[in-house]
């Protein structure tokens, strides 16, 4: 067993990994490549960083490409992304160009690569367009979502239901994203790498360290929000409950934030965040550069409560980080956070500001509960959402697909 | 001749059908039409793909009544479906559909969930492999059974109970082909409820059935 599984094994079991093994078995050699449009920042390019070399080590040829393009292609990706997720954003025409003209290019780059692989998985909307361009592809195609696509804007997912239509199958997060589309539409949720620098236990030294240098005290309770300064992450939302709590128990709130280059609203949001927050000592904005894993790390396992109150997720990859840190979470009420957040089980799902603040004086009261919570909480990931279980069920997947189409498929050994 | 256990192992992956009903009307519909393989997602699935497990129910749709159309009676009807005991899924397909006709005749009001709280039906494909291992002594299996994957405890233990007469576990069957010898390890094999565990839970309630027949560990309680 190579040493990066073996690691795993450690976390997750060997018996985890004798079935990765197993099911790998029959696609040793195969050239599954994947498309996304950034390496940094985001839960997707986080993810793709480990399941790579760990497609490598079970023998399969694994590869991973982003697409590039100027600053007008984020503008229209980053819009398409708002309203898949509820905006009503109407694209222009020329922005759409933009678009297909930078997925006709970046085509024209990877051509050999796409055309050749057994596999393609393609992930969020920005590469989707380049299917259309790719006539003498070899492989079977995959579209991966990983946003809340459950009440698009309709005249923007009908422009980009035209790219996705014609791929083998697409993939979602949560039965209550797929749209309808006529092709095999599987459900895997995403899930956290447990040996990341993000997500594997810190000395405490280094904590206390960290959170020592950003001015947070010892003695005051730490609520944590960490995601991308987003508007649908609700960080004014958070400071509202903040201030909430405050008059009741003294509280510290740490609003912290990684950048993603292929996120051009970033900059406009952090402003505001950062003029609602005033001059309170007490709130902490942190701009983290995207490889701030450990620093995110040192807040959520230093944190009492870890908040994610969006008002939209996919998923809510930093939701799994708290939870694994063993933290209670509270959060918002909507797409994978429902299928993280059981209520008075691993944190609370709330609506409104007030719902969370309400929910933060609950625990702060009540230490034991916190405490029991963060153990089912850590224990919930270790049994659903580590990296290995995403794995086992992307080669799942792909088995599938080469094998035939029946509910059951039985793979016998080959002999010998 | 003593052939062997084989151990075999499966993974699950979960297919949207793209259909959800809102209310209990619309589940009745869709139950009539959906794909087989949603029966076998919705009631055995949920041990091998990612979930809570919840510990009031061992199947999605008496979670869905009770959580979202806050219909007990019904909840509990499907809660108590064993869906071993049919002989194929369309058996299973048509009690659930029953059920459902009699809580629509008897409630004066159709079950509603809120936006949002839709069920949405889901199929599974499951792969199943051999993983190679082969034991001929049942002793081999105190030390196998804890490095056994969930998925094999699955398709031995649970999914075992549609393939075999009488809906038992694998290893009974195969025990009982080597003789008398097993009887008491077998009795203990056959009483084990699968449901109201997850299957880490079985595997350490197989195991300790193991080590309390072998005598490895005298308290029967494993350290």
């Amino acid at each position: 067993m190579g040493s990066l599984l073996e690691q795993y094994a450690s976390v997750a079991g060997h018996e985890v990994i004798d079935q990765l093994q197993q099911l790998a078995n029959p696609l040793r050699g195969m050239k599954i490549l994947h498309i996304n449009s950034t390496k940094e920042g985001g839960g997707v390019a986080e993810i793709l960083n480990r399941l790579i070399p760990l497609k490598k080590e079970l023998g399969i040829d694994a590869e991973w490409e982003i697409i590039t393009g100027e600053k007008d292609f984020y503008l229209c990706t980053k819009k398409m992304h708002n309203s898949l997720q509820g905006n009503r954003d109407d694209i222009p025409d020329n922005l759409l160009s933009v678009y297909e003209k930078t997925n006709r290019e970046n085509y024209e780059r990877l051509r050999e690569k796409l055309e050749t692989a057994d596999i393609v998985f393609i992930h969020d909307p920005q590469p989707a367009a380049l299917l259309s361009h790719c006539n003498n592809r070899k492989g079977k195609w995959f579209w991966r979502c990983h946003i809340d696509v459950s009440h698009p804007y309709r005249p923007v997912w009908k422009y980009l239901r035209e790219f996705i239509k014609g791929y083998d199958a697409s993939i979602w997060s949560l039965s209550e994203f797929v749209q309808p589309l006529n092709h095999p539409q599987y459900l895997i949720p995403p899930s956290i790498d447990p040996l990341s620098e993000k997500n594997r236990e810190l000395p405490k030294k280094e904590i206390t360290d960290l959170l020592n240098s950003w001015g947070i005290k010892k003695d005051i309770p730490l609520i944590t929000q960490v995601s991308r300064f987003d508007r649908f992450k609700d960080p004014v939302g958070v400071i509202q409950s903040y201030r909430m709590v405050k008059k009741y128990v003294p509280v510290q709130l740490v609003l912290a934030g990684g950048g993603a280059s292929d996120d051009p609203e970033g900059q406009e949001v952090l402003d505001e965040v950062k003029a609602f927050a005033g001059n309170d000592p007490d709130i902490h904005v942190l701009e983290l550069p995207p490889d701030a894993h450990r620093q995110i790390n040192a807040l959520q396992s230093g944190s009492d409560i870890i908040i994610q109150k969006s008002l939209k997720e996919g998923f809510g990859l930093t939701v799994t980080e708290g939870l694994w840190k063993g933290k209670p979470v509270i959060a918002g009420n909507t797409g994978g956070i429902k299928l993280q957040i059981i209520d008075h089980y691993t944190g609370f799902r709330v609506t409104t500001p007030e719902g969370a603040a309400m929910r933060i004086r609950y625990l702060l009261k009540h230490p034991g509960t916190r405490k029991r919570m963060g153990e089912n909480a850590r224990q919930f990931v270790l049994n659903n959402y580590l990296i290995t279980r995403q794995l086992r069920e992307y080669l799942t997947l792909v088995v599938g697909l080469l094998f035939g189409s029946e509910d059951k498929i039985e793979l016998k050994l080959p002999s010998h | 001749m003593n052939e062997g256990f084989n151990i075999s192992d499966c993974a699950l992956i979960a297919i949207a059908t793209g259909e959800k009903a809102q209310n209990l009307r619309e589940f009745r519909d869709h139950l009539r039409t959906v794909h087989p393989g949603c029966f076998y997602y919705h009631f055995w699935g949920g041990l091998l793909y990612p979930h809570f497990n919840d510990p009031e129910f061992q199947n999605d749709f008496a979670v869905w009544a009770s959580r979202n159309l806050h219909d007990q009676k019904i909840s509990e009807q499907f809660a108590v479906i064993d869906p071993n005991i049919y002989s194929d899924i369309e058996d299973l397909r048509q009690e659930i559909i029953e059920i459902v006709e009699e809580r629509l005749y008897e409630s004066e009001h159709v079950p509603w969930a809120k936006r949002g709280q839709e069920f949405h039906f889901i199929r599974s494909q499951i792969v199943i492999f051999e993983t190679g291992i082969t034991y001929t002594d049942p002793r081999e299996l105190v030390e196998a059974i804890p490095n056994m994957s969930l998925g094999s405890i699955f398709f031995h233990f649970i999914d075992s109970r549609r393939r075999t007469e009488g809906h038992r576990n694998d290893i009974s069957v195969w025990l009982e082909g080597l003789g008398d010898e097993y009887e008491e390890l077998i009795k203990v094999l056959d009483k084990i409820d699968p449901y109201f565990t997850t299957l880490s839970e079985l595997r350490n309630i197989i195991h300790i059935a193991f080590n309390n027949f072998f005598k490895k560990i005298p308290n029967g309680k494993l350290t």
